[in-house]
């Protein structure tokens, strides 16, 4: 994503908007196949991205089944274990869930999944809510590479990766077009 | 949580509208030396943590692992206590250190107490002192993150934070507000962090109370001074009265209580003047009947108790924010 002197960015394009909008109309029939009674499940973004993406299966899952499903948001940037290794802190953000949560099913939703420490911090987050029934979790791209024993229980697309690689999620609320892109930098 | 259909797009729209501004500074100083962007940052970080104190566990490990010092080399019990508990709250580990139990008074001098404190892996100092300077000389030499509790009459910015923390929450905004500030403002930290930062955002800043405690001098900081409280209340949106300090008045800069009751306290009949939305703000302890009538500061106007809470959460914030950044 940055260019520096000594090395080139490539972009291949992976996922347009069409193939985005396909995937998460999957994940939306997938939610509702798996979670019989919708009134009890919540999406809950991460920001700022797997907000979006929450608000789009949410918004599909209301087409598809004519009911209105929960959707709030889960700050996990206090709750990262990084802090204070990292040059640049994460922006924080109030969370907003519906409480209370227990006997709820709380889908943790994001763009890219990648070592699984922003699901371990947003899984630490929803719990200092309260105890929720589960918790699942979606994303739009699995890249591999994970630091923990987390896996999705929803994926739009699988994709492999080199670790050193970066992948852009662009949506609607970003400049320019929709899309999913590896970037590969190449040293000159 | 919204229903989708209804879902507002807010939740996104606000992070990207935010300023790209990263946070950058281990120590808090003083409000003098950041900008409004910055000042905005530390508000908005606030507004995250003020939403933990509402879960039902109100403890984040945001900070899990760094010990900090609250080192109060001058009394206070609020101030220290908010600090505390905002620690506690980032999962810090906190050792209070007082004027009585410092080895200050075996002679040892700031600069070795402090170098003490670094030897012990202190990440985060928390200082109050009564010299003007004193955080700014120890973060210049200590590598832990110093953050001004108050020094002399120099500055208080969390307070001044807190402050501008409650306006904005109430009122939406800070630029045209008029803000008059009350009180003993020559000896007043909290007074200048609160001058220093509402100037940046475009509030009008009056500044009342005797002349002697209210010196001409503050007016080349852009704000206008008064000695009749009367004719300013009318048009304030906010009034800030500034505890009297008892411990540091001397006679000659003084009128006396009651006299400054009759002249300058914000009483029951004195806050019928006020616009029926202009806020009542009181940095605390409050000296009921003397700065302010009881059944003033216990009114509707009055937001004394939010600026507690919203100092919890400010103070949060800077933890965080000062503490957080690799060093």
């Amino acid at each position: 994503m940055t260019k520096s002197d000594t090395s080139v960015a490539s972009a291949v394009l992976i996922m347009d908007g069409d193939a985005i909008r396909r995937a998460l109309r999957r994940i939306a029939h997938e939610i509702v196949e798996r979670n019989p009674d919708l009134k009890r499940v919540v999406l809950a973004g991460i920001p700022s991205r797997g907000n979006e993406i929450a608000r789009r299966i949410a918004d599909t899952i209301s087409v598809i089944e004519e009911t209105n499903i929960d959707v709030g948001t889960i700050d996990v940037a206090m709750h990262r274990d990084d802090v204070g290794t990292r040059s640049e802190l994460p922006i924080v953000q109030a969370s907003r869930l519906p409480l209370p949560l227990e006997n709820r099913t709380v889908v943790i939703v994001d763009d890219v999944l990648f070592t699984g420490r922003t699901v371990r911090a947003a899984m630490d987050a929803i719990n200092s809510f309260g105890r929720p029934a589960r918790i699942q979790l979606a994303a739009l791209i699995d890249r591999g590479h994970r630091e923990l024993p987390i896996r999705a229980d929803y994926v739009g697309k699988n994709l492999p990766t080199a670790f050193t690689e970066k992948v852009r999620v662009q949506l609607g609320d970003d400049q320019g077009s929709e899309g999913v892109w590896l970037i590969k930098e190449e040293k000159r | 949580m919204t229903r989708a259909r209804e879902s507002e797009p807010t939740v996104v729209s606000k992070v990207e509208t935010r300023t790209d501004l990263r946070w950058s500074r281990k120590d808090l100083l003083g409000l003098r030396e950041l900008s409004a962007d910055e000042i905005n940052f530390v508000l908005d970080t606030a507004d995250a943590f003020k939403q933990v104190g509402t879960r039902e566990i109100k403890k984040v490990p945001a900070l899990r692992g760094k010990t900090l010092v609250n080192f109060f080399v001058e009394p206070s019990t609020r101030t220290k206590t908010s600090f505390e508990l905002a620690a506690f709250r980032l999962s810090a580990d906190v050792i209070n250190i007082s004027v009585t139990t410092s080895s200050l008074t075996k002679g040892e001098t700031l600069k070795d107490t402090a170098k003490n404190l670094q030897a012990l892996h202190a990440d985060i100092l928390v200082l109050r002192h009564s010299s003007a300077g004193a955080p700014q000389f120890l973060a210049e030499r200590l590598q832990s993150s110093v953050i001004n509790a108050g020094d002399g009459a120099h500055e208080h910015p969390t307070q001044g934070l807190l402050d501008l923390y409650t306006i904005r929450e109430k009122k939406g905004r800070m630029d045209g507000l008029h803000v008059v500030i009350v009180g003993d403002i020559l000896f007043s930290r909290v007074a200048r962090s609160n001058v220093f930062a509402l100037i940046k955002f475009g509030a009008r800043v009056t500044l009342v109370g005797p002349s002697t405690l209210v010196p001409r001098d503050f007016e080349r900081l852009g704000v206008t001074i008064s000695h009749d409280i009367d004719q300013v209340l009318p048009t304030a949106d906010v009034v800030n009265l500034l505890r009297i300090q008892h411990e540091r008045q001397r006679k000659e800069y003084f009128p006396g209580l009651g006299e400054y009751v009759r002249l300058f306290g914000l009483t029951k009949e004195r806050a019928k003047l006020l616009r029926p939305d202009c806020l009542i703000m009181h940095p605390g302890p409050v000296n009921r009947g003397v700065e302010i009538d009881s059944e003033v500061a216990d009114g509707n106007q009055s937001v004394i108790l939010d600026q507690v809470t919203n100092g919890l959460a400010v103070r949060m914030a800077v933890l965080y924010l000062c503490g957080g950044i690799a060093t």
